[in-house]
């Protein structure tokens, strides 16, 4: 099994994914650091993202798109701030407006992941930090697909 | 859709309360167990009417509810909306879930590893 834990924290806001993989550290880094391999994982597959800039240097910054079953698509972005390879790596990752930028209007989340070498492989940490919920609902929708859409029902019918 | 532009407003507020230290720490003080505004004034090096503000926020937020006990203001927790909040949080789990399912099987082909 890949996740063997997820812990949601609603007072702080928090999600932790941990998986396991079997290859090295280097080599999980590299799904992160090369953006021909990110864009086959960040999406699920009926919401694909396209990266079209990924400067994966401390400071450096990434701008994709995301395009949906009916061709309608939707804009994010990364800011690098921490890059520890193969350790550690953290970024913000905001919703970008038409024009592919970031919008200044809604807060980015924050995102740490923490790779550990462990026998045989790889234990990625994977924290999302949330600031605001409408950027988060957006977020969400963003990622929504068919695999999701019983989740998203279910918090349809809680909201 | 009217509806859920006024649940994205009403989540929003949620989050927004939950985003203070101190706010976090008296909504997670008052699950379980009511406490009075004043017993809580008593634990932060704040005022009574900061303390009341932050409750304020909360109570806004459909966090928490205030019921007057005589002359206390007892400060309860309302489950349904931390309900809410954990199901926003179950649907990034569920993307995660599948993000390390998609990492899996790229790291998994043939010639990638290293």
């Amino acid at each position: 099994m890949t996740v063997i834990s997820t812990v949601t924290d609603p007072n702080a806001l928090m999600l932790t994914v941990v998986a396991e993989f079997s290859a090295s550290p280097e080599r999980v880094w590299g799904v992160w650091e090369d953006p021909r391999q990110l864009e086959r994982w960040w999406g699920p597959p009926t919401y694909p993202a396209t990266f079209t800039r990924h400067d994966f240097a401390v400071g450096g910054e990434s701008r994709y798109y995301m395009t949906g079953p009916e061709g309608d698509t939707s804009r994010g972005y990364w800011r690098m701030v921490i890059i520890d390879e193969p350790n550690r790596l953290e970024f913000a990752n905001g919703l970008a407006g038409d024009d592919g930028e970031p919008r200044p209007d809604l807060e980015p989340m924050a995102a740490s992941v923490e790779f550990e070498p462990i026998d045989g492989g790889t234990r990625m940490i994977s924290l999302s930090k949330f600031v605001d919920a409408v950027q988060m609902k957006i977020l969400l929708d963003m990622g929504m697909a068919e695999g999701m859409t019983q989740a998203v029902s279910q918090i349809d019918a809680l909201l | 859709m009217v509806v859920h532009q006024l649940a994205d407003r009403e989540v929003d507020r949620i989050f927004r309360a939950l985003a203070d230290t101190t706010r976090r720490d008296i909504f997670e003080r008052v699950i379980g167990k009511g406490l009075s505004v004043s017993s809580l004034a008593n634990d932060y090096e704040m005022s009574f009417a900061a303390v009341q503000k932050h409750v304020s926020v909360l109570e806004r937020a459909s966090l928490v509810t205030k019921e007057r006990h005589g002359r206390e203001q007892i400060v309860l927790s309302n489950v349904p909306t931390l309900r809410r909040v954990t199901a926003l949080l179950e649907g990034f789990e569920e993307i995660w879930i599948g993000r390390a399912a998609r990492i899996a099987e790229i790291l998994g082909e043939k010639g990638s590893e290293t």
